[in-house]
């Protein structure tokens, strides 16, 4: 079972440098859907099935249709291709590039050096007992997760909205 | 057989949050930066996943579900952000956004 972590693993990793290289932005979002896939079996790996599910079906299946939705109301054409292809050039990739990549090594260093850690426990915690610590100890996160999306919906709402237009022959530039 | 390390967990969340800090430094286009929170997001749930799994309490996936309860309301509210300045600026360049005008 473990040799599928690391495969799951690195198909993650790999594709996640797909999304942040790519230029097309459909093919991006495509490799995120695989990037997110792969943690899902990493979740269901590490004994946790209902979060694998809910990988699945929330980021891959809402979050990222969400994002397609959005791009194709967008209309983007070819152009817009090309110039990504000019924004992300390679001069302007390495400096962030090799400052992240010594923080990674610094964390690296951190998790290797302090030998407190031992291996996962093999113990599948199902849905159950999620449900149960979710509606017990932490019912107060439930209610302030639903207010949370409460406020989401309405800012949407109100971002999302189109303003309507006034024409008219003299108070156009009023509204400025 | 073998057992899987919890470094090895939370390295690939190591791995995968560097690669979202690295896309959200580097571009431009405001889509990608959003796409790249998202996968930061979701990294910070893998480790926290595998905290849950080390110590076999339920608590890491419950602290899961609340980042993509946060994860799917802050996309709602970016995307619908991403279409207003694209009305408005006819661009999806970040740096188009930088006089406050209303």
């Amino acid at each position: 079972m473990h040799i599928s972590f690391y495969i799951a693993a690195v198909v993650a990793v790999v594709a996640t440098i797909m999304v942040i290289t790519s230029y097309n932005m459909i093919h991006a979002l495509l490799y995120l859907v695989v990037s997110f896939l792969a943690i899902a079996i990493v979740f269901f790996v590490l004994g946790a099935p209902f979060i694998a599910a809910l990988e699945i079906i929330v980021y891959a299946g809402a979050i990222v249709v969400l994002i397609i939705f959005a791009i194709m109301m967008l209309n983007l054409r070819q152009e817009s291709v090309e110039q990504e292809r000019q924004w992300l050039t390679k001069e302007i990739l390495i400096g962030p590039a090799v400052l992240a990549v010594i923080l990674l090594g610094e964390l690296v260093y951190i998790v290797s050096v302090s030998h407190v850690s031992t291996d996962v426990v093999k113990r599948v915690i199902d849905s159950k007992a999620v449900g149960m610590a979710l509606y017990g100890p932490y019912v107060i996160g439930v209610e302030l997760s639903g207010i949370l999306l409460m406020a989401g919906i309405v800012g949407a709402y109100h971002l999302g909205r189109q303003r309507k237009k006034v024409v008219h022959r003299f108070l156009e530039r009023s509204e400025e | 057989m073998k057992e899987i390390p919890v470094e090895a967990g939370l390295l690939l969340a190591g791995i995968l949050f560097m690669l979202g800090l690295i896309s959200v430094l580097v571009r431009r286009n405001i889509i990608y930066m959003l796409i790249s929170v998202e996968i930061m997001l979701n990294a910070a749930g893998l480790a926290f996943i595998v905290a849950g799994a080390r110590w076999a309490q339920p608590d890491g996936q419950v602290m899961f579900i609340f980042i993509l309860t946060m994860a799917a309301a802050e996309v709602s509210v970016g995307l619908a952000l991403i279409l207003q300045i694209y009305h408005q600026l006819k661009t999806l360049d970040s740096d188009a956004a930088n006089k406050m005008k209303g």
